[in-house]
């Protein structure tokens, strides 16, 4: 056994409001450079949908993942080394640019520095962030936000392709018939991540520590093999520099014990952050697994319990210090997953062994059970139309099971009697424990549950411990040499972080130049700015 | 004269191949990269680059074929003069066209994408000059006076030459007798590798061959200091309320 700490998210479904603060906050930080334009480590998309990039979830056509070769072994689906090795010159699986989208940027100088003459009031135009030319702006990493364009284009969703085709008919895109959720997408930070096995430079890894996947951009050659293997292409292609590019997990934040940017800004507090910890060894024979419907509980067996003494000791054992210990205790990401089982992984059939879990949208459902007549308040009505309506808990399956279609039910019916537990609590005290017999859960752990989904606070929906350094007792020294020091003053501890200020290099010296890549290649007109004719096409 | 273009030079252009690479590797691993732009256009590129690179290769084999392995040697284990000469110009004009095709293709795809054109650097443009010129020199070369034309020895004057800098005896005598076309494909040769280390083509020696017995999965620990912790937003609000006069004493 081989214990490792992984820092892994949850996120509550049925609190997404899709207002997006997380992917704009993300984007402030992360990618709002030369290169990035069209590059969203944070997207949220409406489920049902073609999501971002267009059809991501089409493995047939991207190739991305892993999956089982004719002897059970694993094998990504993209081919075996030889096979990618033969591709470097051209990747048939790389999305172009189109399936994300042309980012366009506004040609606002016009509004104020129009010259005499013009025959019509002028108005500010979309021109391409890529070209600068003037372009329609047809598509978007949010189009089909709230189902916007659904009638048309969300038939193509790939997870309605492979439900049953009984239940697919059952899915219409007509006003007052539809069902719709959001879906905030970052890296699942994978125990078996296929980008890091597709990296032929070996420039993509998973720290040792807390198991965010990084790319070393100053080892980074731009084959490019990362970006198609990703089954939920989460890493991209920066065009300026010729580096991918991906979620860090922001670590520079997590490293000092703070909640990753999306999850501090999110307005609906849906996102948990906590450690897991997890045998390495038994990753391999988990994403082997033979079954796609056993994956889930493959994946959860590798999770090791933190209350275990004998885990605690291994871990002990295993240098992992004390406070990290009581975290994975403490872990809100633990709880959600293996103890009330109530969150599930993002498409498990890739077998990558994604880390960051959602918890299924119950709202849906209880529409649905008030279209169909019946009380949603009451808990039996709720797990028969669960049971009868197979909308949308078979479109849920295709998306957190694999198509398993009774786990997914099962995860919604102990929302569900939660509600109605909590409910007849709240109102009139009565411990309905008759509710929880079906789910298999105590009034203890039930109310619990309830606590940590509804009213936990910051500190119990982000449990993070701080980094630890082999050489603690100077970076201590440093601090205290820097009382007033932030991370990111000269000299302090930010500063010594390569991959957060040199390798994206954004500080030159004192000269703060955002996103210039190398040397050797600066653009022709030697600026980065993209140049713009606001007058072009305009009489 | 000949001392400077056949001995001075090639050393010149060597040094700086040498050097320039070595500054390169230290001073710029960001840099160093393919610079791949097939997100941004992936129709020609997906038949032009494999035609680019796929000749390239077969073309620095050729190369290597004729300039390091000596005549002598390739008579001894069998292979006649003629049967070399067919090879090596057949094979040249097939992997040569083939270069030409993609790198044709690649540079036009450099002008009639707007895309593309605009990550296009002074660098790179520098380096589609010095590369077309120099396959049709050597386009000329093979096919225009070994193809077509009388043809020419090169493996009794330019190997010899060739092989003589790395013993430190280069002959300039050998090259001053050597046809125009060659003459300009050999200097044009050796300013090529004094531009390589300064330009794109340094992925070269990143081909990634020991992908192949690598495990999948690469670990890694994190390197250098973390930063220090943080106070949760908790803490701060609470210190924010601490009457003033707690704080004095």
């Amino acid at each position: 056994m081989k214990i490792r700490a992984q820092v892994a998210m949850v996120m509550n479904l049925d609190k997404c409001i899709g207002c997006h603060t997380c992917s704009v906050t993300c984007k402030q930080t992360w990618t709002n450079r030369d290169g990035t334009e069209y590059v969203w480590f944070n997207n949220v998309e409406t489920k049902p949908g073609i999501g971002y990039p267009k059809h991501y979830e089409d493995q047939d056509r991207w190739h991305g993942g892993w999956q089982l070769d004719d002897k059970g072994r694993l094998k990504l689906r993209s081919g075996g080394r030889l096979k990618r090795l033969s591709r470097l010159f051209a990747n048939p699986d790389l999305p172009s640019i189109d399936d994300y989208y042309e980012p366009a940027t506004f040609d606002k100088d016009i509004l104020v520095n129009a010259p005499a003459g013009l025959k019509d009031t002028p108005v500010k135009r979309p021109h391409s962030a890529l070209t600068g030319e003037p372009m329609a702006v047809t598509w978007g990493a949010n189009w089909e936000d709230s189902l916007g364009g659904a009638h048309e284009h969300a038939g193509g969703d790939p997870n309605i392709a492979r439900m049953p085709s009984e239940a697919a008919a059952k899915v219409k895109f007509e006003f007052e018939k539809t069902f719709m959720f959001h879906l905030p997408r970052i890296c699942e930070h994978c125990l078996n991540p296929a980008c890091v096995s597709a990296c032929p430079s070996g420039a993509m890894y998973k720290r040792e520590e807390d198991g965010i996947v990084l790319v070393d951009q100053d080892r980074c050659r731009g084959w490019r093999m990362c970006v198609s293997a990703c089954p939920y292409k989460k890493v991209y292609v920066n065009h300026t520099t010729g580096k991918a590019e991906k979620c860090t997990f922001c670590f520079p934040r997590i490293e000092a014990g703070q909640p990753t940017i999306c999850s501090e800004t999110c307005v609906g507090r849906l996102r948990y952050l906590g450690i897991v910890l997890y045998d390495e060894d038994a990753v391999l024979a988990a994403a082997s697994v033979a079954d796609e419907r056993d994956l889930l509980d493959a994946q959860r067996a590798v999770f090791l319990d933190p209350a275990d003494p004998a885990v605690r000791q291994a871990a002990r054992e295993a240098g992992m210090p004390p406070d990290w210990l009581d975290a994975a205790e403490r872990s809100p990401v633990w709880r959600l997953i293996s103890e009330y089982q109530v969150a599930l992984p993002l498409h498990p059939e890739y077998r990558t062994l994604p880390m960051v879990w959602y918890i299924p949208p119950l709202s849906p459902v209880l529409d649905a059970v008030g279209q169909a007549g019946r009380d949603d308040t009451d808990a039996d009505d709720v797990f028969h139309t669960i049971r009868d309506l197979r909308i949308p808990v078979e479109y849920l399956a295709e998306l957190f099971t694999a198509g398993d279609v009774e786990a997914v039910a099962g995860v919604l019916m102990k929302l569900a009697a939660m509600r109605s537990y909590m409910r007849a609590r709240t109102l009139d005290g009565t411990v309905a424990t008759d509710l929880l017999d079906g789910i298999g859960m105590t009034a203890d752990q039930v109310e619990a549950m309830y606590r940590l989904l509804a009213v936990a606070k910051y500190d119990e929906r982000y449990v993070i411990p701080v980094a630890h350094t082999k050489d603690a007792a100077a970076l201590e020294a440093q601090a205290a040499a820097h009382p007033d020091c932030a991370l990111d003053c000269a000299g302090g501890p930010g500063m010594t972080t390569e991959a957060t200020v040199q390798s994206f290099h954004l500080v030159d010296g004192d000269e703060v130049r955002p996103g210039r890549p190398g040397l050797l290649s600066r653009r022709a007109d030697g600026r980065r700015g993209l140049t713009i004719n606001p007058l072009r096409g305009r009489s | 004269m000949t001392t400077l273009v056949w001995i001075v030079l090639p050393y010149l252009c060597l040094a700086v191949f040498v050097a320039g690479h070595v500054w390169r590797w230290r001073h710029d691993q960001f840099g160093w990269t393919t610079h791949t732009s097939q997100l941004l256009e992936n129709r020609l590129l997906r038949l032009a680059s494999p035609l680019f690179h796929l000749g390239a290769l077969g073309v620095i084999g050729g190369h290597a074929m004729g300039l390091v392995v000596p005549a002598s040697l390739t008579e001894k284990i069998g292979i006649s003069e003629h049967l070399y000469h067919l090879t090596a110009v057949w094979g040249g004009t097939v992997t040569g066209a083939m270069l030409v095709a993609g790198l044709a293709l690649l540079i036009a795809r450099r002008f009639v994408n707007g895309r593309v054109r605009r990550v296009t650097t002074t660098m790179d443009k520098v380096l589609y000059t010095a590369l077309a010129v120099m396959v049709a020199l050597g386009m000329t070369a093979t096919v225009g006076t070994n193809l077509l034309g009388e043809g020419y020895d090169y493996r009794e004057t330019i190997a010899v030459w060739f092989r003589g800098i790395f013993w430190f005896q280069p002959d300039p005598a050998l090259m001053s007798g050597a046809p125009l076309v060659y003459q300009l494909h050999a200097i044009g040769g050796f300013l090529l590798l004094a531009l390589w280390p300064f330009t794109r083509l340094v992925h070269v020696w990143s081909a990634p061959l020991a992908y192949l017995w690598r495990p999948y999965v690469v670990y890694r620990a994190r390197r250098g200091a973390v930063p220090a912790a943080q106070p949760t937003p908790a803490a701060v609000r609470d210190r924010a309320h601490l009457p003033i006069s707690s704080g004095r004493a």
